[in-house]
Order: C-alpha cells, then sequence, then structure tokens
C-alpha cells in the first residue's frame, strides 16, 4: 500500500459549460493534516464533493489506499473510511444528540432482522456498544451532558461538535474537515486545533478547507491552494505563504510602478 | 362462544364487531403508510397493496381452498412482491412526484382488476367464506405494534430518521439510501396486504372500488390526523376516523358536513397530529409548573 491516503490526479469537472476544476492533482499523506485553501468559489467544496462521491468528475482518478473511489456510491465510500462534515452544518436536527452519533455507527452494527425482531443477546450487545462508543465520542467533544437533548437546540459551534462526533462514529481513515472552526470563537478554535490533532495521533489523516488563515498554518501540516479551479501551490505552510502567486491570488497584484 | 358475557356485551358485539375489525383492519393500513412516511417517502400505494392482498387471498380461498392462515401470508407476501419491483424506479421520485406516481400505480391495480375475468370484474367477489374472528385481528396489530417498535429503536429506525431529516448526510454517515427506503416500501406493502386479506375474509364480499383513490386518500389521513411522530398516532387516527361516522349517526344529512369539519380543525390546529408525544409532555410541563 502506497504511504498516500489519497490521491487526486488530473481531475476536471465541469457543469455544462462552467468548467470548475481544471487538472486539479495532489496527494494526502497518511498520518498528516492537510489544508485546502483558496478565495470564495475556488471550488474547494467540489473536490470534497467528488471524494465522497456526491459528484463524478468530468476527468482524472481519485484513489483512497490504493483504490480507485470512482463509480463508488457515498455510502460505499463511507464504509471504505472517508467521513465528512458539511460547510453548512447538517445534522439530524429532530433527533437527539445520542442518537445523531449512532447514525454513524450505522455499518458497524451486524445485526439482522431476526436479531432485532426477537431482541436476541447479540443485538442487544451490540446496540449497547454502539451507545457507549457515541457517549465516549461525545465526551471527547464535550457534549455529553447533553446527550439526550434535541440537536436543533444546541448553539452553532456545538453543532459543529456534534457534526465532528457524527464524522467520528464512522471510524474513518481519513477525515474531511469542511470549514471547521467557521463561527467558532478564539477560545473553541484553539481547542478545536488540539482536538485536530488529537485525531492525527490516533492515526487519522485530516484533510480540512478552511478559511481562516491562522487556523491554517498553525495545524496544517501541507497545503494545497485552489485558484479559479487550478492549484496554484502546494507544499509545507512557510512554502505556501511566501509564494508570489499564492500572494496575489489573495492580496492582488502589486502595480509595477 | 360469548355465552359467559352479559347479554347487552353479546348483543353489542353483533352489532358493532364488523366495526371493531374495521377499527383493527384501519390501524393496520394506518402503520402500513406510517412505515413509508417515518423515512420521509410520501407513498399512495397503500390501498393497492391492500387490494392486492384482498384478491389475491380471497381468490386463493374461493379456488384452492388454501387454510386461512397460508392465505394471509400470501396476502402479505404478493402486494411486497410487487412493491419490490415496482420501488426501484418509483423510489428515485421524491415528494409530490412519487405521491403521483403511487397513485398512478393505484389506478393501474383498480383498472386491471376491474377488467379481469378472474377477479369479476366491477361485480368483484362474491361469497368470500367468514374467517377472520377478533383474535386474528388483534393478535396481527399487536405483532405488528410490536415489530415496528422493535424496528424504530434499533439502527434500522436511526437510518429512516434520518432519510427523512437529511438524506445527503445519512449517505454520508454510511446508510444504503435507497435500499432502506425499499425496505420500508416493501415492509409497508406487506402489512396492507395482511390488511386487505383480513378484511377480505369478515366482510363476504369485495370490489375494486374499494381499493381506488379515496381510500388511498384515507389512509393517508388516518396516518397524518393522529400523527406520525410515533405508533399510537396512526393507529388513533384509525379509530378516529373509522368511529367517527358511526357516533355522528344522529346527525343524519350533516353527519359528513361534521365529520369534515373535525378534520379540518385537527389539521388547523395540531398540524402534527394529535398524538404528539412531545408536545403532550411539554403541556404537562407547564399546568406542573404553575401554582396551585
Amino acid at each position: 500500500m502506497s504511504a498516500n491516503l489519497l490521491s487526486i490526479r488530473n481531475v476536471g469537472k465541469h457543469f455544462g459549460g462552467l468548467h470548475v476544476l481544471h487538472d486539479v492533482s495532489f496527494e494526502v499523506p497518511a498520518g498528516c493534516i492537510y489544508g485546502l485553501i483558496g478565495p470564495n468559489g475556488a471550488g474547494k467544496t467540489t473536490v470534497f464533493n467528488l471524494v465522497t462521491g456526491l459528484l463524478a468528475p468530468s476527468s482524472g482518478s481519485i484513489d483512497f489506499r490504493g483504490e480507485s473511489l470512482l463509480g463508488l456510491a457515498p455510502h460505499r465510500i463511507t464504509q471504505r473510511g472517508v467521513a465528512r462534515t458539511f460547510q453548512n452544518i447538517r445534522i439530524f436536527k429532530e433527533m437527539d444528540l445520542l442518537e445523531n452519533v449512532m447514525v454513524g455507527r450505522h455499518e458497524h452494527l451486524k445485526y439482522g432482522g431476526a436479531g432485532l425482531f426477537f431482541n436476541t443477546r447479540a443485538y442487544r450487545a451490540a446496540e449497547r456498544r454502539a451507545r457507549e462508543r457515541a457517549l465516549e465520542l461525545l465526551t471527547w467533544v464535550g457534549l455529553a451532558h447533553k446527550a439526550d437533548m434535541l440537536a436543533d437546540n444546541l448553539s452553532y459551534g456545538d453543532q459543529r461538535k456534534l457534526e465532528f462526533a457524527r464524522a467520528l462514529a464512522t471510524e474513518p481513515k481519513l477525515l474531511l474537515l469542511d470549514e471547521p472552526v467557521a463561527g467558532m470563537n478564539p477560545a473553541e478554535k484553539t481547542v478545536l486545533m488540539e482536538e485536530i490533532r488529537n485525531i492525527r495521533e490516533r492515526g487519522y489523516g485530516v484533510f480540512m478547507i478552511e478559511h481562516d488563515m491562522r487556523f491554517v498554518m498553525g495545524v496544517c501540516d501541507r497545503i494545497a491552494v485552489l485558484n479559479f479551479g487550478r492549484i496554484i501551490a502546494e507544499g509545507t505552510p512557510d512554502e505556501v505563504r511566501n509564494n508570489p502567486e499564492v500572494i496575489e491570488a489573495y492580496l492582488g497584484k502589486e502595480d509595477a510602478a | 362462544m360469548m355465552d359467559w358475557l352479559p347479554g347487552n356485551f353479546s348483543d353489542f358485539w353483533s352489532t358493532y364487531s364488523t366495526l371493531v375489525f374495521s377499527v383493527g383492519v384501519h390501524a393496520l393500513l394506518a402503520l402500513s403508510i406510517w412505515l413509508t412516511l417515518s423515512c420521509g417517502l410520501l407513498s399512495l400505494a397503500n390501498a393497492a397493496f391492500m387490494g392486492i392482498g384482498a384478491y389475491v387471498s380471497a381468490l386463493l380461498t374461493l379456488h384452492l381452498e388454501w387454510s386461512f392462515g397460508t392465505v394471509l401470508l400470501a396476502g402479505g407476501i404478493a402486494p411486497a412482491v410487487v412493491a419490490l419491483i415496482i420501488g426501484a424506479p418509483v423510489l428515485r421520485l421524491s415528494g409530490v412526484y412519487l405521491a403521483m406516481a403511487t397513485l398512478a400505480f393505484g389506478e393501474v391495480v383498480r383498472i386491471t382488476v376491474l377488467n379481469l375475468e378472474i377477479t369479476g370484474g366491477p361485480e368483484g367477489l362474491n361469497g368470500i367464506p367468514l374467517a377472520t374472528e377478533g383474535w386474528h385481528i388483534a393478535l396481527l396489530l399487536a405483532l405488528t405494534v410490536y415489530g415496528l417498535a422493535r424496528l424504530r429503536r434499533s439502527k434500522v429506525g436511526r437510518a429512516f430518521e434520518a432519510i427523512k431529516e437529511d438524506e445527503v448526510a445519512a449517505r454520508l454517515m454510511g446508510v444504503d439510501v435507497d435500499r432502506y427506503k425499499l425496505l420500508a416500501f416493501v415492509l409497508g406493502g406487506f402489512i396492507a396486504g395482511i390488511a386487505g386479506a383480513l378484511n377480505a375474509h369478515f366482510t363476504f364480499f369485495i370490489s375494486p372500488r374499494e381499493y381506488g383513490f379515496e381510500n388511498a386518500v384515507d389512509i393517508l389521513t388516518m396516518a397524518v390526523l393522529g400523527g406520525t411522530s410515533g405508533l399510537v398516532g396512526p393507529m388513533l387516527g384509525a379509530s378516529i376516523l373509522t368511529l367517527l361516522p358511526e357516533l355522528l349517526r344522529s346527525l343524519h344529512d350533516f353527519r359528513s358536513l361534521v365529520n369534515g369539519a373535525i378534520l379540518v380543525l385537527v389539521v388547523l390546529f395540531l398540524p402534527k397530529g394529535i398524538w404528539e408525544p412531545r408536545r403532550i409532555r411539554n403541556w404537562l410541563n407547564r399546568n406542573k409548573g404553575k401554582p396551585a
């Protein structure tokens, strides 16, 4: 198996005549926090939608742990070990927090219809384990005391944390985070930075889209910069920070007077 | 059989047993549509599934003289198989488009039954033996409620709920959305079919007009009126809609007017149905909080 968790090669995507991504290639190594940045409308969320199977690329290939993800349904990709959170939070609002996270355990509950109907010992044990694991994850994001609250009643920051716990419940090998610190205060950002590092220590790969430069530069090992659907720079935070093309994309061109 | 009961109960039973049976059958139907509603599908095929169950079971009884138990089972399996076949294409639709497609399917079933020789055409089937007894309905209703209650609390129930709330998020949690939608649709067809088979064996007579558009809407109304957030709601709605016309009998010509007015009022003031645990709990808590 290659050391790269995720390989995106020559990926293009167009919606009719609108070209969103051109020839995008980069590799997310295992045990790494990888950032994807770029101005609004650069195509970052489209990259996530391609990786998770919500969209199919027009060209190119996407490999996860050496196997192609092309043509797989989104739930199959999740089962292979890719989980994500959303830019516009998508929790299950009418369910309580524990149930939300337990939905993430779905694929790990192996009982069949008979076990369910007859309430067998194996069924009860599986449900109990799922419940314990869900509670453990809620504790980890600091929401265990609200486990039986409706998700709809959570604050914005707490909803992000819940989504985080729910994504981790699928036991991913790669976690995609779409703007994880949007709407968080500086204290919460610091906590989240620690948590994301923790995730890496636990052996997960993390791949995030983020606008908060200080956060991205602080937490990521490598960064790719997307502008108008093209990768214009890739490397360590320092390399990216000093790349003239990146500075131009973000700050505009200096007039040659 | 009812000898040991007081005489007035025997009188009551001989007059109203059909009505009580109907409450049970309608409760099964309301639960069958609750299944699809619980994963966010507005399917109106349940009257047709009921019809398929009724005709298949009645024909098996009349022509092949199968035992009542196997006839009931066949009455459930036949519409479930049909649901499995039409489910794959139809469940790609959502919202009102699914409602329209399933209504169209219902019409296809009704018109087919109307024109076939074996189903007796517009005259329907006559002289179906009276095999259904009270305990049959009670037992099957209890089994259904138990099964659905277990389903709700398992990963299947959580998957249904997740699909209803956010299909994309459910997919990305590893839920095979298409498979679970099909499961709800097929199980709903099975329960509706059994209800149809039970019904056919106590009404003596069935005809295509009992399984048309109005019946499809009636079944939906029962579930929505009672409330779809739990299993009690659909059964309550079925009981009310079955008993109300009888209770209002003294109003003669105004009966359907008052019946309709009650429905409109419930929908206006209780949009989530009569039985909504969360609202009832909040209401109780509010009263508890008041000083005596």
